[in-house]
């Protein structure tokens, strides 16, 4: 069955094909990023409409890349939340269209979901259970996934996301959005001990808590705001600090639910400190480890057309007045 | 009172409390929160790390609502439901009035429920003629935080009233 997907809940414009969902037969992402990059993070209106501008052209390129046409395609999946509703409402409504136009079954797709989906995009002989660390700007999530569809949270940021405090943090040292890479190559040149920060662990829960660390980072930053030096300290050990907490939490819960396979997703899996430590925690651990390439982790549509190849074939459907959902849970 | 920003409420009894960690900043949230009924509008300004969404979840969970309470920045608004819905706004990332358009701050503010808005000096021309405006700084201790609660109009300073009882 060949999938078209698509992804509008933030700021990538995001289409493309899977075929029997795990082959990746198109690809494109229309990233929004030196739009947004001005107002140090994405304007909700400003996303909307460049996603009504480019999600045709992406969605014609994804087919194109794929050597294929619209008739040939099977079945749609669509982004249908958490994110921003004005964006998501761009991708839900083109994929009611194109599925009315075309008479093909469509399904939404919690996009928490599909970043884990990444996984089996890049292995697709993934064994469940699976614990997955969802890390990006809007989210640090700890999950459980026991079968297909089954889904259980075990741990949330109870304030900001892991990615939200370093743009947070990025922003008042002056550097560029998104935060993230901006932190984690500035960091390279650091010593990740030369700012103390507080390890951010909430307890011994499972939560997370990445607002505290922030902070210390902000207070530690006063006075030293252009001393490059210092800024390349603070950027490694922020990104340590972080890095540290998601591995001791991800692994501590890993010696709990035992899982068969680890996923590390979403945009911070990118951070090459936190692909290195989960690696070496995983490998000490004898836990098989799968962290998507980057071109997965980041928003896209490929990872939605593979969890939606799993809800359509397994006969579930949406129907045609499905909303998006800003606050959408994927329990 | 110092440190007033907005000139309007000027004229009401302000309360300040000093909190000296980030577990009393969200008990005293609890306090408000406990007070507060649908309709009620707290703005909440401070800079980066005050505490503005630890104080809002201690609202959250004093107001009775349920499930996951965190930072809107992302979504900008996030709703929590118990007794009274609860919109939870950040204008963290707003750096022009005209973004503010496409929020849907104006329908949330007609909605009904509770309202509390993080970094709302950026809304300051959508809030109702009453709110209930507090400010929290940082202090020279790294945990402990001044917050000044500033009324706008009876209601809210029968508010900060019943707050300053509590909190005695």
């Amino acid at each position: 069955m060949l999938v078209l997907g698509i992804e509008t809940s933030c700021d990538e414009t995001a289409a493309a094909v899977v075929a029997d969902g795990f082959v990746l037969r198109s690809n494109v992402i229309a990233s929004q990023v030196a739009l947004h990059r001005r107002f140090g993070g994405v304007v909700p209106e400003l996303a909307s409409r460049k996603h009504i501008e480019r999600l045709l052209p992406v969605i014609d390129e994804a087919l194109e890349t794929a050597g294929l046409n619209i008739a040939q395609i099977e079945g749609l999946a669509v982004t249908r939340g958490p994110g921003l509703v004005g964006a998501l409402t761009v991708g839900v409504a083109a994929a009611k269209a194109i599925a009315v136009a075309r008479e093909l079954p469509f399904v939404g797709v919690n996009h928490i979901e599909g970043h884990i989906y990444a996984a089996f995009l890049s292995e697709p002989d993934v064994a469940f259970p699976v614990l997955a660390l969802i890390v990006s700007g809007a989210h640090a999530d700890l999950i459980v996934m026991r079968d297909h569809g089954d889904y259980e949270i075990l741990g949330r940021s109870r304030d900001d996301a892991a990615g939200e405090a370093f743009d947070k943090v990025a922003r008042a040292m002056g550097l560029g959005y998104p935060g993230g890479p901006e932190i984690d190559r500035l960091g390279k040149e650091g010593n990740p001990r030369g700012v103390p920060l507080p390890l951010p662990m909430a307890g011994e829960s499972w939560e997370f808590s990445f607002s505290g660390v922030k902070t210390a980072a902000l207070r530690a930053l006063r006075g030293h705001e252009g001393d490059t030096a210092f800024l390349r300290d603070l950027a490694a050990s922020l990104q340590r600090v972080i890095v540290e907490v998601l591995v001791r939490k991800t692994l501590g819960a890993a010696a709990v639910v035992r899982p068969k396979t680890m996923v590390v997703a979403g945009g911070v899996a990118a951070n090459s400190r936190l692909r290195r430590e989960m690696e070496q925690a995983c490998a000490a651990a004898k836990l098989r480890l799968v962290i998507p390439p980057p071109i997965l982790c980041t928003d896209n549509g490929g990872m939605i057309a593979a969890a939606g190849w799993r809800r359509l074939t397994a006969g579930e459907r949406s129907p045609l007045n499905l909303a998006a959902e800003s606050d959408l849970s994927l329990e | 009172m110092t440190g007033s920003r907005d000139p309007g409420v000027a004229a009401s009894r302000s309360l300040m409390i000093r909190t000296s960690s980030p577990q009393q900043t969200e008990a005293l949230g609890t306090a408000l929160g406990a007070l507060l009924r649908a309709g009620d509008v707290v703005a909440l300004s401070g800079e980066l790390g005050a505490g503005k969404t630890i104080f809002t979840r201690g609202i959250a969970e004093g107001a009775g609502a349920t499930g996951h309470i965190a930072s809107p920045t992302f979504t900008f608004i996030r709703e929590y439901h118990g007794p009274v819905t609860m919109f939870h706004a950040d204008l963290y990332r707003i750096d022009a009035p005209a973004q503010l358009d496409d929020l849907g701050l104006e329908e949330v503010l007609e909605a009904g429920g509770i309202v509390v808005i993080e970094w709302a000096e950026k809304a300051r021309a959508l809030l109702p003629p009453e709110y209930l405006w507090a400010e929290l700084r940082f202090t020279k201790q790294d945990d402990a935080r001044e917050i000044e609660f500033m009324p706008r109009g009876p209601r809210y300073a029968e508010l900060v009233r019943q707050l300053a009882l509590g909190s005695r």
